[in-house]
């Protein structure tokens, strides 16, 4: 056969490679998980978040798991995932009262009641994970983009730093990372869900108030939570495609 | 009289330019623009993996329980079931791919039930709460509830 050396020594490095990563994926297989396995396709995915207000207790555990997970500054107003409280007077949705202490990072300080009439609940919020980002409209150079299976990441070794995405952002949900003098903001714990993780949020949070959705999945059971429940998105007016559904969303929320 | 093609030659030096230019834009972006950007979409494909790539910190439940299975029943048969590990016990990844070298701190029952069960007037109102003055103004949660499966003792 007339082969040199060095596509002999290619092809044998090639094959050897691909049967190591099929092994792999065969040993998740035979564990049970094959979800785990090295081999995810984006495209059998879309992914969107469930949130229920009537569970959520304001306990701030997402929003120091998800600091802890994603390595986000420890400083005011820099965060992938926050809490915020209203209290707003039933009669008067246009103006709630809003109060979010370091994001809910250390929980929340109770409050003093004035006035029995006020309702109050916390909302967690994070990246909407937008099909029609806004965000990603106007990128200039292509640093922030929607990716096959519906999730809004931030390339940081490609982001200026121009910050116009930070205000295009109707949800408030991108920051400015002081040490990279790049933006950042919820990658919906990409690195974990493309492993068959959920996020660090859903992973921690104690009352089920937030469950990652595969929404391509027919036995995910976003299907059951959207069918059984009033679901609303935030700022639905502004068509924004958002992917978080929140049950028990009040109208004073923004 | 002038010569023929005299009103046209500042034409030719214009077109000139603008194949020059025509040239170093292609050639520079040629350069300047990852071969894998537009792929996908307008964006760098190799982003996708940049964000797979990071570290993950929590280990996820499924990897507490394949050893610790005596806990999770406990958990399991109560009204923490639901409660993720590391909601309380924080991240621990690095005991999940080290158990021996790498031991997990025991929270503070006291320091940790509070965080979620301190009454306010904010929370779900069929949450269980407490006053913890109130409830118990001295001594660890643990010593009544058992903090897998809260039901008292």
């Amino acid at each position: 056969m007339n082969q040199d050396r060095r596509s002999f020594l290619g092809q044998t490095g090639k094959l050897l490679i691909l049967t190591a990563s099929a092994a792999v994926a065969w040993e998740h297989v035979l564990a049970g998980r094959p979800e785990d396995a090295p081999n995810y396709t984006a495209t059998d995915h879309w992914w969107g978040m469930a949130i229920d207000i009537e569970k959520c207790i304001g306990c701030g555990t997402c929003v120091r798991a998800c600091k802890t997970e994603n390595d986000v500054p420890h400083e005011d107003y820099m965060f992938r995932t926050w809490v915020e409280r209203y209290v707003v007077d039933p009669a008067d949705l246009d103006h709630p009262q809003v109060d979010s202490r370091n994001g809910g990072y250390d929980g929340f300080h109770e409050r003093e009641v004035l006035d029995t009439r006020l309702k109050m609940f916390f909302v967690p919020k994070l990246c909407n994970h937008c099909a029609h980002s806004p965000c990603v409209q106007v990128c200039p150079v292509g640093a922030t983009f929607e990716s096959p299976d519906g999730v809004v990441l931030v390339d940081k070794s490609y982001c200026l730093g121009c910050r116009y995405c930070v205000q295009a952002c109707p949800y408030g949900c991108r920051f400015i990372d002081p040490r990279t003098k790049t933006v950042d903001k919820c990658s919906l714990c990409y690195h974990r869900i493309t492993k068959g993780l959920t996020t660090a949020c859903c992973e921690t949070c104690p009352t089920g108030a937030r469950s990652l959705a595969d929404l391509k999945d027919p036995k995910d059971p976003i299907h059951a939570f959207l069918r059984d429940h009033k679901v609303q998105v935030l700022k639905p007016q502004m068509a924004t495609g958002s992917k978080m559904y929140y049950n028990g969303l009040d109208g004073s929320v923004r | 009289m002038r010569p023929r093609g005299a009103d046209y030659v500042h034409l030719i030096r214009m077109a000139g330019l603008f194949v020059v230019g025509v040239t170093a834009f292609v050639l520079l972006r040629w350069l300047m623009v990852p071969a894998d950007f537009g792929v996908y979409g307008h964006y760098r494909a190799g982003a996708l993996k940049d964000n797979m790539d990071r570290p993950v910190v929590f280990a996820g439940q499924a990897a507490c329980v394949e050893c610790h299975t005596d806990v999770a029943e406990v958990r399991a048969a109560g009204r923490h079931a639901r409660v993720g590990c590391e909601a309380c016990h924080g991240a621990l990844a690095a005991h999940a791919g080290n158990p021996d070298g790498v031991k997990p701190v025991r929270p503070d029952p006291r320091k940790t039930c509070i965080i979620c069960h301190t009454a306010s007037i904010s929370k779900p109102k069929t949450f269980p709460q407490v006053v913890p003055a109130d409830h118990a103004p001295k001594g660890s949660c643990a010593d009544c509830h058992k903090v897998h499966n809260p039901k008292l003792s």
